[in-house]
């Protein structure tokens, strides 16, 4: 007999498109649910946290389902979550769009600004310059591409110092459209990407699937 | 490195059919749209656009369905345009699967509706569509090209390339670009046309129109194409996706 599958919760709080994250999610291997309820939130062996739009709009949204309290929860017990596209953004310090400054969920240092490039929205596919010991990554040569849609991005990925080497560094891969930016993060339970492995055909498969395997 | 190039396969659609002959081999149902999303995806297609042409708005529920069955099946971007009035519109097609919503005609009759689509759904989910066409003579817009509607039979007057610049203001994500000049004519793509809209949005710009074989798309880049859109000569199977891919790459343009 195989192993059970595991259970992945796309959180339906309004913005992202999530049934392309739950298929993409099932093409990968996963069971998976669409809801905003937060006991089957918690309750999954990984959390998916999609978003398009504006920052502050997702912030809102998150806020309103409760999702931050969820995300928090799960990250205190060391549980998975991924966050993508805006989904990602949010989990920074702070989003500046049209000047107004609105805050993330602040789970890493960091500002969400506009891309400065000859060409926004950045749409298309690009590639990725892994970090080194990537899991997300693993078995995906820099060749490979995803697929983005996106107008503001983090260009710069600082820690504070932390005093302790028992901390493992955040892995933060980039890429870069006028400037580098942060393309994805693994930070222990806590994963992300600027780009769409739902819609980024066999490359965002085999991402999802490296996701899923760590649950 | 940087960005790579898309190469856009358009399907028209009708009544949940493709319109369009289709020669592929192999294919159990080649006017089945989502058999046809697969072939390109497997090609190697960057995105899809589906064009419902669908006259009747009681058969809308088959084209619901065809997106829903092919984002069933396709990993990559979907767009879907076609008779796009309201925001409601706009909704139910992301709720069957689209990624991204193409607006055309109701956008000329009401340029809000762009602003609109694009505080609910954001700018990424909104393509406007531009059929333009050179100012037939007797008439003149600034830039010489000028919005069309009905398929590019009826001249509107209003100049083209300020009307993909005000709609990028409003909150259009791209534009998509057909020449009406060009459509059909298999000659190439309308390249003065393409620089012409580059110079005027930072928004991305998908050719559209001309083309007939391989020479035709590296100008169309150069020109300031972010993406190439085409439909009958991928439907016919005179060129395939990866061969337009081999020859842009060739020119020293980035593809996937």
């Amino acid at each position: 007999m195989s192993a059970p599958k595991k259970s992945v919760v796309v959180f339906d709080y309004g913005f992202g498109n999530v049934r392309s994250a739950e298929r993409a999610v099932a093409r990968a291997g996963a069971s998976v649910r669409i809801t905003r309820d937060l006991e089957t939130a918690l309750a999954a062996d990984g959390l998916l946290v999609p978003g398009v739009g504006a920052f502050a709009a997702c912030m809102a949204g998150l806020r309103a389902a409760r999702g931050d309290w969820a995300v928090e929860r799960r990250l205190a017990g060391g549980r998975p979550v991924l966050g993508i596209c805006v989904g990602m953004q949010i989990l920074f310090a702070r989003g500046v769009e049209h000047g107004v400054e609105s805050e993330g969920l602040a789970e890493w240092p960091g500002t969400v600004g506009p891309l400065e490039a000859e060409v926004v929205p950045h749409m298309g596919w690009n590639t990725v310059d892994a970090a080194e010991g990537s899991r997300l990554f693993a078995g995906l040569g820099a060749e490979e591409r995803y697929y983005f849609v996106h107008s503001y991005a983090v260009h710069d990925f600082t820690l504070p110092p932390s005093g302790s080497a028992a901390v493992v560094p955040p892995k933060v891969s980039w890429s870069t459209h006028g400037r580098p930016f942060v393309a994805a993060v693994e930070n222990g339970p806590l994963w992300a990407t600027q780009f769409h492995p739902e819609k980024s055909g066999d490359a965002g498969a085999h991402l999802l699937t490296n996701w899923i395997e760590t649950l | 490195m940087g960005v790579a190039v898309r190469v856009i396969p358009c399907l028209d659609v009708d009544a949940g059919r493709v319109v369009k002959g289709v020669n592929f081999q192999n294919l159990r149902d080649a006017g089945d749209p989502v058999e046809m999303a697969k072939v390109y995806d497997a090609e190697g297609a960057d995105e899809l656009t589906f064009l419902d042409i669908t006259a009747s708005s009681g058969n809308r529920e088959t084209t619901y369905d065809v997106v829903r069955r092919t984002a069933e099946q396709v990993f990559i971007p979907l767009t879907v345009g076609g008779g796009v009035r309201t925001t409601e519109d706009v909704d139910r097609l992301l709720r069957a699967g689209a990624d991204k919503v193409g607006v055309n005609t109701a956008a000329i009759a009401r340029p809000e509706l762009i602003r609109e689509i694009a505080e609910r759904f954001g700018r990424q989910v909104l393509v406007l569509s531009v059929d333009a066409r050179r100012c037939p003579p007797g008439t003149a817009t600034a830039s010489g090209f000028e919005v069309t509607t009905h398929g590019g039979r009826r001249g509107t007057g209003i100049d083209a390339v300020e009307w993909a610049e005000r709609a990028a203001g409003l909150g259009a994500g791209e534009i998509l670009l057909n020449s009406m000049d060009a459509d059909g004519t298999r000659d190439g793509y309308d390249t003065e046309l393409t620089a012409a809209v580059r110079a005027r949005v930072v928004i991305p710009v998908i050719a559209s129109g001309g083309a007939g074989s391989l020479a035709d798309f590296p100008p169309a880049v150069e020109a300031g194409a972010d993406a190439v859109l085409a439909a009958s000569v991928f439907h016919f199977g005179e060129l395939r996706v990866g061969e337009v891919k081999s020859t842009l790459r060739k020119a020293g343009h980035a593809v996937r």
